[in-house]
C-alpha cells in the first residue's frame, strides 16, 4: 500500500462520510454544510488524478457558486420546513435497497473486470502542457470551439431563466 | 499508483449516495444536493478513464477535459435553473416538499 | 274419316266447349251458348255417322271396330285408353246423342237465355224474376240463371263424360268416365250452392254413389289382376276367359271368381242407378236444376249404370244356360231389381212433387231393367234402356216446362206457393197445350200404353222374359209394380194438367218458349216409335211385319244363350190389363181433386201404409242414425276434440311450455350469470384494475424514480446473467 493509496482511501473516506451526512442529517443546513464538504473531497481526488486544474475549477465553481447558491435557498425556505419530523419520506426503504443492490452490482462488476484492475501512474511530462492544451482546445475552430460558445449560451439561457422565474413582475394583462 | 477500479468504486458509491438521497428526501433541495453528488461521481469517472486512456495510449486526448469543463458548467446552470424553479413552487404554494407537488398524479 | 277416328272425336268437341268456357267465355252468355251447343252438336252428328255406318255390318258383336292407345305403364304392360262400336254401344250412342242434344237445346230456355237480369238475383240462388216496365205499368218476368255460362260449362264436361263412358272399349276408360260423370253430378246438384238443401243433396249424392264406386274398383282390380287386362275384347268376349273366371272359386263365400267380382261390379251399378239399399240420393238429386234432372238422373247417368250391368252380362252369367238356374250375381240383380221397382213405385204413389215422382219413376224402372238382366233377359233390358231414355227424358223436361209455365204464373200473381207442388197445378192442359200433349205421350209410354208407347214393347219383353223363363214371383211383382206406375202416373197427369186450375198462378201460367217446347216434340216422336224397332215375331198379329231389328242386332252380342224361348199369352195380357187399369183408375181417382189443400184421396184407403210411402219408409233418418250421426260424433268428438285438439295439441302446447322452460331455465343459470356476466365481469375487472393502476401515477418524481432504478436494476441483472454470464 503506497502512500498515494492511503491518502486516497482518507479521502474517499471523507467523501464518502459527508455525502452519506448530506443525505442522512435531519436539518438541511448541516446537509448543505456537509455537501460543502463532501465536494472539497472531490476536489481532492481531482487533484490525485492530475487533474488540478479541475480540483480548482471545482472548488470555484461548485463550492464557491453551487454550494452558495444551495445555502441561499435552503436560507429562504428554511421556515416552512421546521427540520422537525421525518426528513426522509415513505418510500426510503426501498430507496436504500435499491441504492444498495446497484452498488452491489457496480462494484461486482468492477472488481471483476480485469481491465480496470490497471494501476494508474502518472502521467509523463507535459503536465504543465495539459492546461495549455486545453485551452488552445477549447478555442480552437477545428476543436472545441462550438461547444465552448455553447455553453456560454447555455449560462446566459439559465441566468435569464433564473431572473425570470424567479422576478415578481406582474404580467400585463393581454 | 492507484488502480482504476478504485476511482469506480468509490463514484460508484458516491452515485448511489446521491441516488439515494434524491429518492428518499423530501425537501426539494436536499434532492437536488442529492443530484450534485451524482454529477460529481460521474465527473470522477470521466476523468479517471481520461487519466488511465492518456496512459494507455500514450497520447494526449483532450476531449474528456473539455467534456468535464461543459459538465461544470452544465451543473451550474442547472442548480441556477432549479433552485429558481424550487423559489418560484414556494412562492406558489408555500411548500417544498417534493411529494406535494403531485398535481400530475393520474 | 273412317270410323275409328271418329269414334275418337266424338267425346271431344263438347270437352272444348267447357275448356273454351271456363277459361274465357264465361262472361258471355251467348257465346257459351253457342260454344256448348255447337260441341254436343258436332258430337251428335258424328255419332249418328257412327251409328248409320255400323248398323249395317253383320258380324259388329264378333269384331267390332275400334282402337286402343298405351297410357299409363305398369311393369311390364300397359293400361290402355281406347275406344270401340259393337251392338250394344251402338244403340246406347244413340239415345246418349240424342237427349243430351235435346236436353242442351231445353236447357237454353230454360235459364232463360235472352231474358234480363233479375232485380235481387245473386249467384248461387235461383233467378226470382225481374221487374219490366212497359207502356202500362210494370209487371215482372222470368230473368235469366245468373251462372248461365257456368251451367253449360259443366253439362259441356258432363257430355264428354257420358260420350267417353259409351265409346270405350275397357273397363278403365269407361271408369274414368263414370267418376268425371259422378263429379259433374256433384257440381251441378249443387248447382245453387247457397242454397243448404242443394248442398247437402249434392254431397249425399256424391257419396252414395261412392259406396257402390269403392265396391266396383275392388272388382275392377280383381278383375285386371286375374285376367291382365281390363278391355271387353280380352274379357267379356273371350269365352276361354269366363269360363275359368266362372269354375276357380274366390275365398269369399265360396263364389266363383266370376261371382264375386260380378257382385263388386253390380254394386257400383246399385250405387250409380239408384237401386236399393243407395237410392236415397236420386230424390235428393231433385235439387239441381231440371235439365240435369232430366239429363243425369234420367237419360244418362243412371243408365250408364245399367249399361255397365249390360256389358258385364257375360261376367254375371258365366256358366249359365237358358233354362239352367241362374248363377248368384244373376240371382242378386233380379232380387234387388224387383225389389227396387215395386218399393220406389209404391213411394212414387205418394209424393206430391212433381220432380220427386218421376225420380221415384226413374228408381223404379231401372229395377226393371236390372230384374230383367238377372232373369236373363239381355235383349229386354237393353231395349228398355233405350226406350226408358226417352220418354223418362220427355218427361222429366215436360215437368220443367210445367214448372216454368208455374213459376210465370207465380210471378205474375206474386204468391208465394210452391210451382213444383202438383196439388198447386191442374187444368195446365188449356194453358200449356204442347206441354200437355208430350207429356200425356211421355206418361203412357212410361206406363206401358199398348202398341202406340215404346214403352209398351219394352215392359212387354221383359214381362215375358220374366214370365218364359219360369220366374213367375218376380213375373208377380213387376206386374204389381207396373200396375202401381201407371196408376201414379195418371195421378201425376190428372193432377197437373187436367180439371180445373186450383190456384191463381196455375190460372196464369203459360207455354214455354220453342227452345223448350221443340225437344219435348223430339223426344215425343222418339218415344212413340222407339218401340216399333223391336217388336218381336212372336207377337199375334203384328209380329213378323217389321223385322226384329233389335233383337237381331243387340241380340248378337249373345254367343252362348241362343236358345229357344217359348212364347205365351200371359204376359201380354197382363201388361194390357195393368196398363189400362192402371191408367183408368189413376185418373178416376184423382179427377174429383178440386183444392190445392184438399187431403190425398189415397190416404185414407191406404192409411199407414201412405205414411209409409209418403215418408219413404223412413230409409233416410234410419241412415242418417245408423251412418251419418256416428260419422260426425266420430269427426267432432273423437277426432276433433279428443285426438285433435286434446291430445295433439296438448303434445304441441306441452312442447312449447317445455321449450318456454328450457329456455327460462338456460337464460337464468347460463345466459345471465356467464355470458351477461361475463362481459360485465371482464368490463369492471378493467375497470378495477385502472382503478388499482391509477395509484402508480401518485404525481410524486421520487416514486416514479424509485420505480425506473428498481426496473432498470432488474433488467440489468438480467442482461448481465443473460450476456455475460451464459
Amino acid at each position: 500500500m503506497t502512500t498515494l493509496q492511503i491518502i486516497f482511501l482518507i479521502i474517499a473516506a471523507i467523501t464518502l462520510v459527508s455525502a452519506c451526512l448530506v443525505v442522512m442529517t435531519r436539518k438541511i443546513m448541516h446537509a448543505a454544510l456537509w455537501l460543502v464538504l463532501s465536494l472539497m473531497g472531490v476536489a481532492m481526488v481531482y487533484a490525485t488524478l492530475q487533474s488540478g486544474f479541475y480540483a480548482v475549477v471545482q472548488i470555484l465553481v461548485y463550492i464557491g457558486a453551487i454550494s452558495t447558491l444551495i445555502i441561499f435557498a435552503v436560507m429562504m425556505t428554511r421556515n416552512v420546513m421546521e427540520d422537525v419530523g421525518p426528513q426522509s419520506n415513505r418510500g426510503w426503504g426501498l430507496a436504500m435497497v435499491g441504492s444498495l443492490i446497484l452498488f452491489a452490482g457496480f462494484s461486482t462488476v468492477l472488481l471483476t473486470w480485469d481491465k480496470v484492475q490497471t494501476n494508474l501512474l502518472e502521467i509523463p511530462a507535459i503536465n504543465g502542457e495539459n492546461i495549455q492544451m486545453l485551452g488552445l482546445a477549447l478555442v480552437d475552430p477545428m476543436g472545441f470551439l462550438i461547444p465552448f460558445e455553447v455553453a456560454s449560451v447555455l449560462l446566459l439561457a439559465a441566468l435569464v431563466a433564473a431572473i425570470f422565474l424567479t422576478s415578481d413582475i406582474k404580467r400585463s394583462r393581454s | 499508483m492507484i488502480p482504476l477500479s478504485w476511482y469506480l468504486i468509490f463514484s460508484a458509491a458516491l452515485f448511489c449516495i446521491g441516488l439515494y438521497g434524491v429518492l428518499s428526501r423530501k425537501n426539494s433541495v436536499a434532492i437536488l444536493m442529492g443530484v450534485e453528488l451524482m454529477l460529481n461521481s460521474c465527473t470522477i469517472n470521466l476523468l479517471a478513464f481520461w487519466h488511465y486512456y492518456v496512459q494507455v495510449r500514450q497520447a494526449l486526448q483532450m476531449s474528456p477535459l473539455v467534456f468535464a469543463a461543459i459538465i461544470f458548467t452544465v451543473a451550474a446552470a442547472e442548480t441556477a435553473v432549479g433552485l429558481a424553479l424550487i423559489i418560484s413552487a414556494y412562492r406558489k404554494r408555500q411548500s417544498i416538499v417534493a411529494g406535494d407537488l403531485d398535481e400530475l398524479k393520474g | 274419316m273412317n270410323t275409328q277416328l271418329l269414334l275418337w272425336l266424338i267425346p271431344l268437341p263438347p270437352l272444348l266447349a267447357f275448356g273454351v268456357i271456363v277459361l274465357g267465355a264465361n262472361r258471355r252468355n251467348g257465346l257459351s251458348t253457342a260454344l256448348a251447343l255447337g260441341g254436343v252438336g258436332l258430337s251428335f252428328l258424328a255419332s249418328m255417322v257412327v251409328f248409320f255406318r255400323v248398323i249395317g255390318i253383320e258380324d259388329l258383336s264378333e269384331h267390332p271396330i275400334g282402337s286402343a292407345v298405351n297410357w299409363l305403364p305398369t311393369a311390364d304392360t300397359w293400361l290402355k285408353v281406347g275406344v270401340q262400336i259393337d251392338p250394344l254401344s251402338a244403340v246406347t250412342l244413340f239415345f246418349v246423342a240424342w237427349t243430351i242434344l235435346m236436353i242442351f237445346l231445353y236447357s237454353v230456355g230454360y235459364h232463360n237465355f235472352g231474358q234480363p237480369k233479375g232485380d235481387h238475383d245473386v249467384p248461387g240462388l235461383p233467378p226470382h224474376g225481374a221487374t219490366v216496365k212497359d207502356g202500362h205499368g210494370s209487371h215482372k218476368v222470368m230473368s235469366i240463371e245468373p251462372m248461365y255460362a257456368r251451367f253449360f260449362a259443366l253439362i259441356s264436361l258432363f257430355a264428354f263424360a257420358m260420350y267417353l263412358l259409351v265409346v270405350s272399349d275397357n273397363l278403365l276408360t269407361l271408369f274414368v268416365g263414370w267418376e268425371i260423370m259422378g263429379l259433374c253430378s256433384y257440381l251441378l246438384i249443387g248447382f245453387w250452392y247457397a242454397k243448404d238443401s242443394a248442398r247437402k243433396a249434392a254431397v249425399k249424392a256424391f257419396l252414395t254413389t261412392r259406396v257402390g264406386d269403392m265396391f266396383m274398383m275392388i272388382g275392377l282390380a280383381a278383375l285386371y289382376s286375374i285376367t291382365g287386362s281390363l278391355s271387353y275384347q280380352d274379357i267379356f268376349g273371350n269365352e276361354a276367359v269366363m269360363h275359368a273366371l266362372a269354375t276357380t272359386t274366390s275365398p269369399v263365400f265360396g263364389l266363383s271368381w266370376a261371382g264375386f267380382i260380378g257382385l263388386l261390379i253390380f254394386l257400383g251399378v246399385v250405387g250409380k242407378s239408384a237401386q236399393f239399399p243407395l237410392h236415397v240420393w236420386l230424390p235428393d238429386a231433385m235439387e239441381g236444376p231440371t235439365p240435369v234432372s232430366a239429363m243425369i238422373h234420367a237419360a244418362t247417368m243412371v243408365s250408364a249404370g245399367v249399361y255397365l250391368a249390360i256389358r258385364s252380362f257375360p261376367l254375371i252369367s258365366a256358366g249359365w244356360e237358358q233354362g239352367a238356374p241362374l248363377t248368384v250375381p244373376m240371382v242378386v240383380l233380379t232380387a234387388v231389381g224387383a225389389f227396387t221397382a215395386l218399393f220406389a213405385a209404391t213411394i212414387a204413389l205418394a209424393q206430391n212433387d212433381i220432380k220427386r215422382v218421376l225420380a221415384y219413376s226413374t228408381i223404379s224402372q231401372l229395377g226393371y231393367m236390372i230384374a230383367a238382366l238377372g232373369m236373363g233377359a239381355y235383349v229386354a233390358a237393353t231395349f228398355h234402356l233405350v226406350t226408358h231414355a226417352f220418354f223418362k227424358a220427355l218427361l222429366f223436361l215436360g215437368s220443367g216446362s210445367v214448372i216454368h209455365g208455374m213459376e210465370h204464373g207465380v210471378l205474375h200473381t206474386g204468391a208465394h206457393i210452391d210451382p213444383q207442388d202438383m196439388y198447386n197445378m191442374g187444368g195446365l192442359r188449356k194453358k200449356m197445350p204442347r206441354t200437355f200433349w208430350t207429356f200425356l205421350i211421355g206418361g203412357f209410354a212410361l206406363s206401358g200404353f199398348p202398341m202406340v208407347t215404346a214403352g209398351f214393347w219394352s215392359k212387354d219383353e221383359i214381362l215375358s222374359g220374366a214370365f218364359n223363363g219360369g220366374h213367375i214371383f218376380v213375373f208377380v211383382v213387376l206386374a204389381l209394380s207396373a200396375f202401381l206406375t201407371a196408376f201414379y202416373t195418371m195421378r201425376q197427369i190428372t193432377l197437373t194438367f187436367l180439371g180445373k186450375p186450383r190456384t191463381k198462378a196455375a190460372e196464369h201460367a203459360h207455354e214455354t218458349p220453342w227452345t223448350m217446347t221443340v225437344p219435348l216434340m223430339v223426344l215425343a216422336v222418339f218415344a212413340v216409335s222407339a218401340g216399333w224397332a223391336g217388336i218381336p215375331e212372336a207377337f199375334p198379329g203384328l209380329g213378323g211385319l217389321l223385322p226384329n231389328w233389335f233383337e237381331e242386332f243387340v241380340g248378337s252380342m249373345l254367343h252362348n244363350v241362343h236358345g229357344e224361348v217359348h212364347h205365351s199369352l200371359v204376359p201380354l195380357f197382363t201388361s194390357l190389363v195393368v196398363a189400362l187399369g192402371g191408367l183408368l183408375l189413376g185418373w178416376l181417382v184423382y179427377r174429383s181433386v178440386d183444392r190445392a189443400d184438399a187431403a190425398d184421396p189415397m190416404a185414407e184407403p191406404l192409411g199407414l201404409a201412405f205414411v209409409a210411402f209418403k215418408k219413404k219408409y223412413g230409409i233416410d233418418e234410419l241412415y242418417q242414425l245408423i251412418f251419418i250421426r256416428p260419422a260426425e260424433w266420430f269427426a267432432e268428438t273423437f277426432t276433433y276434440k279428443w285426438v285433435d285438439k286434446r291430445l295433439l295439441d296438448g303434445i304441441l302446447h306441452s312442447i312449447a311450455r317445455l321449450g318456454i322452460l328450457l329456455g327460462g331455465w338456460l337464460r337464468r343459470s347460463f345466459d345471465l350469470p356467464v355470458i351477461n356476466g361475463g362481459g360485465n365481469g371482464i368490463a369492471r375487472g378493467t375497470r378495477e384494475l385502472g382503478s388499482a393502476m391509477r395509484g402508480i401515477q401518485s404525481g410524486r418524481i421520487q416514486q416514479y424514480m424509485i420505480a425506473a432504478i428498481a426496473v432498470l436494476a432488474l433488467i440489468g441483472l438480467a442482461f448481465y446473467y443473460l450476456v455475460f454470464m451464459a
